[in-house]
């Protein structure tokens, strides 16, 4: 009896500290593993922003991105924050970043060097620079290279949800 | 009428698609004149014995050029002697990117020892007229009977990450293509990069 109480007790601070420490370690993912988010074909609109903690426009453009995640949370609208912060700097920088701001949103790590073999695969317009935003349902695709305002966001998320 | 708005509205999308294109590979290149960290103004045409130039858009602080610092000092100690030296381009606007001014950019090129001319798009026009959108964006050109040609655009290599774990090196192996007298294959490559601000 007294064991499987230490036991429990042991797993129950075990489970604590381990949502402590992993509630915002992001995936990290190589671009194959990655593609799949950008092909999702449900009744969700899903806006994939490209983006990286030292990337001034990028983290700019960041509160627009959670408040529309706020504002459409109900509405089948998921965003997805993918960073591409160097793998070396997710835990000395990218994660401190993400808790300093309490970014709600999900994000995760695009880890894969040779973006010339996956760009296109985004979009062929798209010609690498950051931040840039894909926004689509099963239907529509948007794509945008540069910086979106809340205004133009949520004009784009309304007509997707029509 | 609706014939007229539609012929106006295509207008104004070739017109935009042009502006906003730059070059593509095969389109000849205008050459500049930019002010060099040294203080002396620097021009394609100066480098009269050189084949062709490796003209670098890079920056001072994006991740992504700084990762590519030390291999451009290299291509330039090795290309630069074979008749294809680096110029290396600032396209930044300091009103956003203070430290992408001259003083920032003469620091630079002292600590880092800069083999290459290090110039500042002053107008911001070079970098529009050549279609650079992110630091590093290469361009290499090549003489071709009076004019210069584009005839790679794109990436340094296929591994930002990490110098020695590089696969294909895209623009070395672009420029020795030309070097041969044959064509880049590719030449044309993508890498990610800090968008020009």
């Amino acid at each position: 009896m007294r064991f499987k109480v230490i036991t429990s007790t042991g797993l129950v601070i075990i489970w604590l500290l381990s949502s402590f420490t992993l509630k915002h370690q992001p995936r990290v993912l190589a671009f194959s593993d990655f593609e799949p988010h950008l092909h999702f074909s449900n009744d969700t609109t899903y806006l994939v922003n490209f983006w990286a903690s030292w990337c001034t426009p990028c983290v700019n453009e960041l509160p627009a991105f959670e408040k529309i995640s706020e504002e459409y949370g109900n509405d089948k609208v998921k965003v997805l924050l993918v960073s591409l912060d160097f793998p070396k700097q997710i835990d000395s920088r990218l994660i401190p970043f993400i808790e300093k701001n309490g970014i709600k949103s999900e994000v995760m790590v695009l880890n894969d060097p040779d973006a010339n073999k996956w760009i296109n695969k985004v979009d062929a317009e798209w010609s690498g620079s950051i931040p840039a935003t894909l926004i689509y349902n099963s239907g529509t695709r948007t794509f945008h290279e540069g910086v979106y305002t809340y205004e133009e966001l949520r004009s784009l998320v309304e007509q997707y949800l029509q | 009428m609706k014939k007229l708005i539609l012929s106006l509205s295509i207008g104004l999308i070739s017109a935009s698609l042009l502006l906003a294109g730059g070059y593509s590979v095969g389109d000849k290149a205008s050459d500049f004149k930019l002010e060099n960290v040294d203080g002396e103004y620097v021009s394609l045409s100066d480098f009269e014995d050189a084949k062709g130039y490796i003209v670098v858009f890079t920056c001072n602080n994006c991740p992504y050029a700084k990762a590519y610092q030390d291999r451009i000092i290299k291509l330039d100690e090795k290309y630069k002697p074979m008749g294809y030296p680096v110029i290396a381009i600032n396209p930044n606007n300091t009103d956003v990117k203070p430290d992408d001014d001259m003083s920032s950019m003469k620091s630079r090129a002292e600590d880092k020892g800069y083999t290459f001319p290090y110039l500042k798009d002053t107008d911001y026009k070079v970098y529009k007229e050549y279609g650079a959108t992110r630091t590093p964006h290469i361009f290499v050109l090549t003489k071709d009977k009076g004019d210069l040609k584009v005839s790679y655009i794109g990436a340094i290599d296929d591994n930002y990450q990490d110098a020695s774990a590089v696969n294909d090196a895209y623009l070395a192996n672009a420029v020795d293509a030309l070097l041969a007298n044959g064509k880049p294959d590719p030449s044309f490559t993508k890498a990610i990069g800090c968008s020009i601000k």
